[in-house]
């Protein structure tokens, strides 16, 4: 797929993602739905392939999840320039597209963040700090506990829901509550299990 | 109550970071380990390993991490780093989390065009996604002995917690309402429960 890119699309790209860094309550995944919107049906400079592809790689790829956005940069990137295929100048498109959303997407919600933690650092026993940081604990229990759940049941997603699936994600969840194991391995013995074709 | 102990309040014996490039390291390498998201591997690596944050605090930061915009782990990153460098360690543990993983992922992006068809490659990532869920979800279960501790009782957190993941793993409410509703009211609970 080949697109043009003026420097005035770069820059609503930009701005778009700074918009985006703002909105991402509890992380860049809430804001897939709106990228969506923006680069593959407003815009088109991504394929509906390369969107979800993006999305799929970060989440099996070591790091932090946000990195899906650099992906979605990189692909922009390389469609401006004439796909993967084209040479040197595509890839230097597609880091310069990198920047952009990673940027973008970064710079608003840190700089946020490092303000407003120094604030309640500072301010740590107020009652107010206190009761919010002591109030959220549950809550937030019960989101990493969900979060696991979702991320499980997504692997479903396609075919029919497989008890190999379920029984391999509790038995995981089950070896890292009750051991110190390293999690490398888990993972490893997952890559395999699903390589054989057991899950 | 406890507030914190970090920064210059923190015990000498508080194991810390020891410098800005300590804090890339570190979180390079964590980073390197996080399949599916790096949750699981702060938990285990900052509390457990090199105990840079209790339990408690790890529960406290994160609430405060996934309430602010941004990406929970970073902003995590963000605010331990600060802790104990001010802006040259937030930016390290930041700079530490993407930098090398960014390679990583690009790399990936470049060979998946080629193996995505394959069936064993689909499987194994298949594999790995039930794994992480499953090492997401023990991360949560580890903190529940630590709302024993709670204002609000043992009792009233678990149903919290109960609450929580019902409104999203089985009625996927969006998380803002969640945060909203749920968070608002045990926020306000507690507030009045630590009345001085």
């Amino acid at each position: 797929m080949t697109i043009a890119m003026q420097w005035h699309d770069w820059l609503a790209l930009f701005g778009q993602y700074l918009l985006l860094s703002l909105l991402s309550i509890s992380g860049a995944i809430t804001t897939v739905p709106d990228m969506h919107r923006y680069l593959v049906a407003q815009h088109g400079w991504l394929t509906d392939a390369q969107f979800s592809s993006s999305v799929a790689i970060a989440q099996a790829a070591p790091g932090p999840n946000v990195l899906f956005v650099a992906l979605m940069g990189w692909n922009v990137g390389l469609n401006a320039g004439g796909g993967i295929g084209a040479g040197p100048m595509a890839w230097l498109l597609g880091f310069f597209g990198l920047m952009v959303t990673m940027v973008g997407i970064m710079v608003p919600s840190t700089t946020l963040t490092y303000f407003a933690t120094r604030w309640g650092h500072r301010n740590r026993t107020r009652r107010e700090v206190r009761a919010f940081k002591q109030g959220m604990a549950p809550v937030v229990v019960g989101l990493l506990i969900a979060t696991g759940w979702v991320l499980a049941a997504g692997n479903h997603a396609g075919n029919a829901p497989a008890w190999h699936l379920w029984l391999l994600t509790g038995v995981a969840a089950l070896i890292v509550w009750r051991t110190r194991i390293h999690l490398l391995w888990l993972l490893g013995a997952g890559a395999l299990l699903g390589a054989v074709g057991f899950v | 109550m406890h507030p914190s102990p970090s920064g210059a309040a923190a015990p000498p014996d508080h194991p810390q970071p020891r410098s800005p490039r300590d804090l890339f390291v570190s979180f390079t390498w964590l980073a390197l380990q996080g399949f599916g998201g790096v949750l699981a591997i702060v938990q285990r690596e900052m509390v457990e390993k090199k105990k840079w944050l209790t339990p408690e605090q790890f529960l406290e930061d994160w609430a405060v991490a996934q309430v602010m915009p941004g990406p929970n782990v970073i902003n995590l990153g963000l605010m331990i780093g600060d802790r104990y460098f001010g802006l040259r360690g937030a930016l390290a543990a930041v700079a530490g989390m993407l930098t090398i993983p960014l390679v990583v992922i690009l790399a990936l992006a470049v060979l998946y065009a080629h193996y995505a068809a394959n069936p064993q490659v689909a499987g194994a990532l298949r594999g790995m996604g039930a794994v992480s869920g499953g090492l997401i979800a023990a991360t949560g279960i580890k903190l529940l002995p630590q709302l024993r501790r709670h204002p609000l009782g043992f009792a009233t957190c678990l149903a919290f917690v109960a609450l929580v993941f019902g409104a999203i793993a089985g009625l996927k409410v969006p998380l803002g309402w969640v945060l909203l509703a749920v968070g608002g009211v045990a926020c306000v609970w507690t507030w009045r429960k630590i009345a001085p």
